[in-house]
C-alpha cells in the first residue's frame, strides 16, 4: 500500500496535482463555506462555468489559460456584483439575482463554444477544460494557484467576522455600520479567484463539488463555525487526495471520483442528521 | 426611571420631517424620550414608524428639522443602541448557533475573525462571559447552542433580544417584536424588555402592532397618523376617543376585570389613506 503511494510521488505531475489539489481544496472549503452559508451556490457555479470561456479565449489570444480563468471570473463576479442591485446580497432581491447570474452563466457556455470553434486547429482540452484534469499542472501553475489561495484567504481573515455578521443579519450589521454593500462585492470577488482555482483542478462544470459539497456536508454535521470551516477543509482535503490516488490507478477521469466522493460524504452526513435529529424529537 | 439634568434625551425630534422619494410620511414631529422610559410607537401600517426607527439609527435622513440620539447626531451613537428589525427570522437551512448570533451583536462589526479566539486570551473570554450572561438573561439558556434556523420563532427573538443587548445598549430600538409570536409568547417577551427596561435602565422605543401585550408597562406612547407624531402619557392616548381620530375607525378602550386596560378594535389594515406600502 504504502509502496503504491510512494509509486505516485515518483512522478512529478503527480506531486504537482497533490499539491494544487491541496491548496485548491484549502481556499475552497473556506470560502465555499461562507459562500454556502450565504446562499450563493448558484453564483459560486456560475464563476466557476465562466472560467471556461475564460480559458478558451486566453488559448485563442495565445496567452496563459491561467490568466484566462482569473480574469473571466473576476470580471463576471463584478458584473453579477453590479447587474443585482444588492449586490448579491443574502436573501436581497434573490429572484432578479438568480435571473443575472443565469443569464451570465448562458452567456459564458455560450462564449466559450464559441472561442473553442474559432480556435481553428483542434483545441483538444475542451474536455479537460470542462471536466478537469490533473496531467500537466506545471509549477509554475501551482505558484499562481499558492499566491492567489493566500491572498484571498488572507482577505477573508480580515473581513471574516464582519462578512458572517452580514450574511446572517444585513440590516442589524447595517445599523452597526458594517459596509455590507462593499463586503458583498469584495466576497463575490473572493468568490471568482476560488472557482478559477477550482476550475483548474475539477474543470468548470464540476467545481460544484469542491466549492459546494464540503462546505454543505460540514454545515450539516455541525453548527458550530470554527469546527464547521475546519471540518469544510478536511473534507475537501480527503475527497482530493482520495479522488487523486484513486484517479492514477483507473482510466476513469478524476473530475467523477471527485464529485462521487464529495456525493457520497454529503449523503452520509444527511443520513446521519436526519437519524440525529429524529432521536432528539425521540427525547 | 428618575432623569438627571446631565442626561441628554434618548431621542428627541425637533420639527422633524421624513419623506421617501417624494411622499412626506410625517412633518414637524417633535418627541423628546428620556433616558430608562419603556415607549411605543403605534400607528396604522405605512404611517412611518420604521421611518422613525431608521432616522433615529441614521439609516434614513430627515428632509427637515433635527434629530438627536443620546445627544449625538443620528448614526454616531449606534455602538450604543440595540437594534432588532422588522420580522426577521432565519431561514430553516441557516446552519450557524444561537450563540454565534449573539456574539455577532458584541463584535461582528470588527474586522478580524472569530476564530482565532480560540487561542483565549482575556477579551475572548470577557466576550463569552457577556454572551453567556446576556443569554442566561433572555432564558434561551436550554437552546442557545442549537442551530438557529431550527428554533421557533419566540426562541430566535429571545436570541436576538440577546444580541442587541450584548454591547450594553443605552437604548433599545426594537421593531414589532412581538409581532409572529403566540400569546403566551408576546406576554413573556413583553414582561422580559420591560425587566431588561428596568433592571438594566436601557431605554426602550419599541414599534407594535397590537398595543395590548405592553400596555401596562409604557411610560410614553408615541402615535404616528396622518403624517404627524403625538407624543404623551398613555393615558392621554389611549382612550377611545383619540385612538378612534388617529385610527380613524372605532375603537374602544376598556377596562378589564382586574383594572387593566384593553383596547379593542385595532384595525389590521386600515384604508383611510392609500399608498400605504412603505414600512
Amino acid at each position: 500500500m504504502f509502496d503504491s503511494l510512494n509509486q505516485i510521488f515518483t512522478y512529478h505531475f503527480m506531486v504537482n496535482a497533490f499539491r494544487a489539489g491541496t491548496i485548491v481544496a484549502i481556499a475552497a472549503g473556506i470560502i465555499g463555506w461562507f459562500m454556502v452559508l450565504r446562499r450563493q451556490s448558484f453564483g459560486g457555479h456560475t464563476l466557476a462555468v465562466v472560467a471556461f470561456p475564460g480559458a478558451a479565449a486566453a488559448t485563442l489570444l495565445g496567452v496563459s489559460a491561467t490568466f484566462g480563468f482569473f480574469a473571466f471570473s473576476i470580471s463576471a463576479a463584478l458584473i453579477i456584483a453590479i447587474a443585482s442591485k444588492r449586490g448579491g446580497q443574502p436573501g436581497a432581491a434573490l429572484s432578479e439575482e438568480s435571473a443575472v447570474i443565469g443569464t451570465v452563466q448562458a452567456f459564458a457556455l455560450a462564449a466559450g463554444f464559441l472561442f473553442v470553434s474559432l480556435y481553428h486547429g483542434a483545441l483538444n482540452g475542451v474536455n479537460s477544460l470542462l471536466f478537469g484534469s490533473f496531467l500537466g499542472i506545471n509549477d509554475s501553475q501551482v505558484v499562481t494557484l499558492l499566491i492567489v489561495g493566500l491572498i484571498s484567504l488572507a482577505a477573508l481573515a480580515v473581513m471574516g467576522r464582519p462578512l458572517l455578521f452580514a450574511a446572517t443579519d444585513p440590516d442589524v450589521a447595517l445599523a452597526r455600520r458594517v459596509p455590507v454593500r462593499m463586503l458583498s462585492v469584495a466576497f463575490l470577488v473572493l468568490l471568482g479567484l476560488a472557482a478559477a482555482e477550482v476550475s483548474q483542478i475539477t474543470g468548470a462544470l464540476l467545481a460544484f463539488a469542491l466549492l459546494v459539497l464540503p462546505p454543505a456536508t460540514a454545515q450539516l454535521l455541525t453548527p458550530n463555525p470554527v469546527l464547521s470551516i475546519t471540518l469544510a477543509v478536511a473534507i475537501g482535503l480527503a475527497v482530493t487526495w482520495l479522488s487523486l490516488i484513486v484517479a492514477f490507478y483507473s482510466p476513469y477521469p478524476l473530475g467523477f471520483f471527485i464529485t462521487t466522493f464529495a456525493f457520497a460524504g454529503y449523503l452520509l452526513a444527511l443520513i446521519w442528521r436526519r437519524s440525529a435529529r429524529r432521536r432528539y424529537v425521540a427525547q | 426611571m428618575p432623569q438627571t439634568a446631565q442626561q441628554p434625551p434618548a431621542l428627541e425630534l425637533l420639527r422633524a420631517e421624513a419623506r421617501i422619494g417624494r411622499r412626506t410620511i410625517w412633518s414637524d414631529a417633535n418627541v423628546r424620550i428620556g433616558q430608562g422610559e419603556f415607549v411605543a410607537v403605534l400607528g396604522p401600517n405605512g404611517a412611518g414608524k420604521s421611518t422613525l426607527i431608521k432616522a433615529a439609527l441614521g439609516l434614513q435622513p430627515l428632509s427637515a428639522g433635527q434629530i438627536r440620539v443620546i445627544g449625538a447626531a443620528p448614526g454616531r451613537a449606534n455602538g450604543q443602541i440595540g437594534y432588532l428589525p422588522q420580522r426577521r427570522s432565519f431561514d430553516a437551512s441557516m446552519r450557524i448557533r444561537g450563540v454565534d448570533v449573539v456574539r455577532l451583536g458584541l463584535d461582528g462589526h470588527r474586522w478580524g475573525v472569530p476564530l482565532l479566539g480560540i487561542f483565549g486570551g482575556p477579551r475572548q473570554r470577557q466576550a463569552e462571559a457577556r454572551v453567556a450572561e446576556v443569554v442566561e438573561l433572555v432564558g434561551a439558556g436550554s437552546y442557545a447552542e442549537r442551530p438557529i434556523g431550527e428554533l421557533s420563532g419566540g426562541e430566535q427573538q429571545r436570541l436576538l433580544i440577546a444580541q442587541a443587548l450584548a454591547p450594553r445598549p443605552q437604548l433599545l430600538l426594537l421593531d414589532e417584536p412581538l409581532d409572529s409570536l403566540d400569546l403566551t409568547n408576546q406576554s413573556s417577551v413583553a414582561a422580559l424588555i420591560r425587566q431588561i427596561c428596568r433592571d438594566e435602565g436601557v431605554t426602550v422605543i419599541m414599534v407594535a402592532h397590537d398595543v395590548n401585550p405592553i400596555l401596562g408597562y409604557l411610560d410614553k406612547v408615541v402615535y404616528i397618523a396622518h403624517g404627524g407624531i403625538v407624543a404623551g402619557k398613555p393615558r392621554d392616548i389611549i382612550t377611545s376617543e383619540m385612538l378612534t381620530r388617529l385610527y380613524g375607525v372605532p375603537i374602544e378602550v376598556l377596562k378589564a376585570a382586574n383594572g387593566r386596560l384593553v383596547v379593542v378594535g385595532e384595525p389590521e389594515a386600515p384604508a383611510a389613506h392609500g399608498n400605504r406600502h412603505v414600512r
